[in-house]
């Protein structure tokens, strides 16, 4: 387990009466994209402001690159970028005076910031607007900003809360395409959203939060097996010659559960992807195969199935 | 457990960034013309009455400072009520508008602490007022020595610096005061409206209801009544209680180090004065003797108003 950059254990953050974070535990290994992901008001961003030791700890552990990012903030925050939420720069500065703000900040000598900031606005593709003010700047390019400034800081981690909330199509699939460069560079990622098939689409693993606690934790096939049971639902549309009993063959095949049929479509449920094997039965049937399709988890599924089950369970204990 | 590395790591940063905003900023620059533009016409009023009065006086330049020009105070008395104004000016909205820019978060996520943060905007502060007060002073100088053709001797130069330190503690007490509002409240008009409302407070109403409180917790006495005297204790409590404004500091302070002949700032009896050559000026030693205490008041309040602020901060959320 030396691989892991962040560890939490029992982590707890309380307000008063209000249990924002309750006892959650978690490890992110070097170099990957872990996504936290929850309605909003679910706990994230208390919890990396934890992380960052922005905020006070109540209870339980946590390390950050071998450090208590309580005791030793500064080391912490030396190695770690943070993209906050909304992001917000000096407006009346030009994008390279805010990134020399925080290169001081880091203590960079000053030859050194000149060639990080530029290098920093040329990756998130800045460069020419390097001496616009910020006033004038759309919220992607702001965002865009601000990871140009943890690519500045050279971070091992960077925390990302709500990276493309509010970005259009375009400019989403952009930033997630920069977030995805700096894996391939050794970064690791964390990265906080309510947008799934975005955290989907970049992050290895990802944990679920609800209501202050982690409630799913794994890679999205790991919990869609968990969450959905089968994991694959293949579409079959087949025109089968009177007298074969194509549902029957196609429930024969193996790995498929069950098998759905609506007119000329069959629905199967199946433990893998079993459409060579379906293909095959649809043939030997002498059947007309029109077309084939598989639907893979889509964490968009999990997430409301898992909140389906929970819901109605609970409604049963209500019950009871 | 202590906490790792120095609390002022980044601190010169954070002054430099500050302070260059400051000077950069317009209303800054409005602030200081309307103080240079007083101050220029209150000198002129000066230069004009002493010329028409006296040649003979051995303090000359600290009579520019002193004298009243009708319908305008005096240049030391316009300071008392303009400092407080831009000292508000300044720090308002210091620690709010990071907030309210969503800047706040990211630059705490770079290595450094709030202490920094904290310290390195009053220190810009102090800075930036302490240069207008400067300017100012040789203003002052600079057109006496041009129009009154008399030039000033060593003790009145470091009679008027003195002067000129004292302004700059009750600059720090106004300045304080204001970043401990932007810290409390996080809306800059509130913080604004409640600053210039204490403001006006200390000069209009304080020094009245400091009189009226007097004669209620100091009854006068009816043998002194009679006499048509006025009661010691009543005015011993009446200047307590005006001591609270640190207006009143200010101003008394001003007196004893501008106006060499003062020998007390308090009520005393004739026998007091007995032996004392009347109208003879002080060594300047003197004179920061009978000052020292208002001078001390003023930095123990500056200091006492900035801690309440670091206080606050400190265990303030980050977070919008």
């Amino acid at each position: 387990m030396t691989d892991n950059v962040i560890t939490a254990h029992g982590l707890t953050k309380r307000y008063r009466r209000a249990t924002v974070v309750d006892d959650i535990n978690f490890d992110v290994a070097k170099g990957e994209i872990f996504g936290l992901l929850g309605p909003n008001g679910a706990g994230k961003t208390t919890t990396i402001l934890m992380l960052l030791g922005l905020t006070e700890v109540t209870s339980g552990e946590v390390r950050v690159l071998g450090h208590n990012p309580v005791r030793e903030p500064l080391a912490v925050k030396r190695r770690v970028g943070y993209l906050p939420d909304s992001v917000g720069f000096y407006d009346y500065l030009t994008a390279a005076e805010n990134l020399a703000y925080t290169a001081r900040l880091m203590g960079f000598p000053a030859a050194e910031r000149e060639r990080r900031i530029m290098s920093a606005l040329e990756r998130v593709k800045l460069a020419d607007v390097a001496n616009k003010r910020v006033r004038t700047f759309s919220r992607g390019m702001r965002q865009r900003l601000g990871l140009a400034e943890i690519v500045m800081k050279g971070a091992e981690i960077a925390i990302l809360d709500e990276p493309t909330s509010g970005l259009d199509p375009q400019a989403t699939v952009d930033f997630l395409g920069l977030i995805e460069q700096l894996k391939h560079e050794g970064v690791t990622v964390l990265l906080s959203s309510h947008l799934l098939d975005q955290v989907q689409r970049v992050c290895d693993r990802v944990a679920l939060f609800q209501a202050g606690r982690i409630v799913l934790l794994g890679s999205v096939p790991q919990l869609a097996k968990e969450v959905l049971g089968a994991g694959f639902i293949v579409e079959v549309d087949a025109v089968a010659p009177p007298g074969a009993d194509l549902e029957a063959r196609l429930l024969a095949v193996p790995g498929v559960t069950a098998v759905q049929r609506s007119g000329d479509r069959y629905r199967l449920n199946a433990t893998r992807d079993v459409r060579p094997d379906a293909a095959r039965a649809v043939v030997a049937a002498d059947g007309a195969l029109s077309r084939l399709s598989v639907d893979a988890p889509s964490l968009e599924a999990i997430y409301t199935r898992y909140f389906q089950r929970k819901d109605q369970s609970e409604g049963v204990r209500d019950a009871a | 457990m202590r906490r790792e590395g120095s609390a002022f790591q980044g601190l010169g940063t954070v002054v430099l960034k500050e302070l260059s905003d400051q000077m950069s900023s317009i209303r800054i620059f409005v602030l200081e013309l309307l103080v240079v533009a007083l101050a220029v016409v209150s000198v002129a009023l000066a230069i004009r009455q002493l010329g028409l009065t006296t040649a003979e006086d051995p303090f000359l330049l600290l009579r520019l400072f002193t004298v009243d020009n009708p319908p305008l105070p005096s240049f030391a008395g316009m300071l008392g009520f303009l400092i407080p104004l831009v000292a508000i000016g300044l720090g308002f909205d210091a620690i709010s508008s990071e907030h309210n820019r969503r800047t706040l978060s990211r630059v705490l996520a770079q290595p450094i602490y709030r202490d920094a943060l904290l310290m390195g905007k009053f220190l810009a502060g102090m800075a930036t007022l302490g240069i207008m007060l400067l300017a100012m002073w040789l203003l002052v100088v600079g057109a006496g020595l041009f129009m009154l053709g008399v030039p000033p001797n060593g003790d009145e130069i470091l009679r008027s610096l003195v002067f000129l330190l004292i302004a700059l503690c009750y600059c720090g007490v106004w300045l304080a005061f204001a970043m401990l509002l932007s810290i409390v409240f996080r809306s800059a008009a509130t913080a604004a409206l409640i600053a210039l409302g204490v403001w006006l407070f200390f000069v209009f109403i304080w020094p009245s209801l400091a009189s009226v409180l007097a004669q209620v917790i100091s009854p006068p006495d009816v043998r002194y009544v009679l006499l048509g005297l006025p009661t010691p204790g009543t005015i011993e409590m009446q200047q307590t209680l005006a001591r609270f404004s640190p207006n009143q500091l200010f101003a008394e302070a001003v007196l004893a180090i501008l106006s060499p002949s003062t020998r007390a700032l308090g009520p005393i009896y004739l026998e007091q004065l007995q032996g004392a050559v009347m109208g003879t000026a002080l060594p300047l030693q003197q004179s920061l003797l009978i000052a020292w205490p208002q001078i001390v008041g003023l930095i123990a309040s500056t200091i006492v108003l900035f801690v309440a602020g670091y206080v606050v901060f400190q265990r303030q959320e980050v977070r919008a």
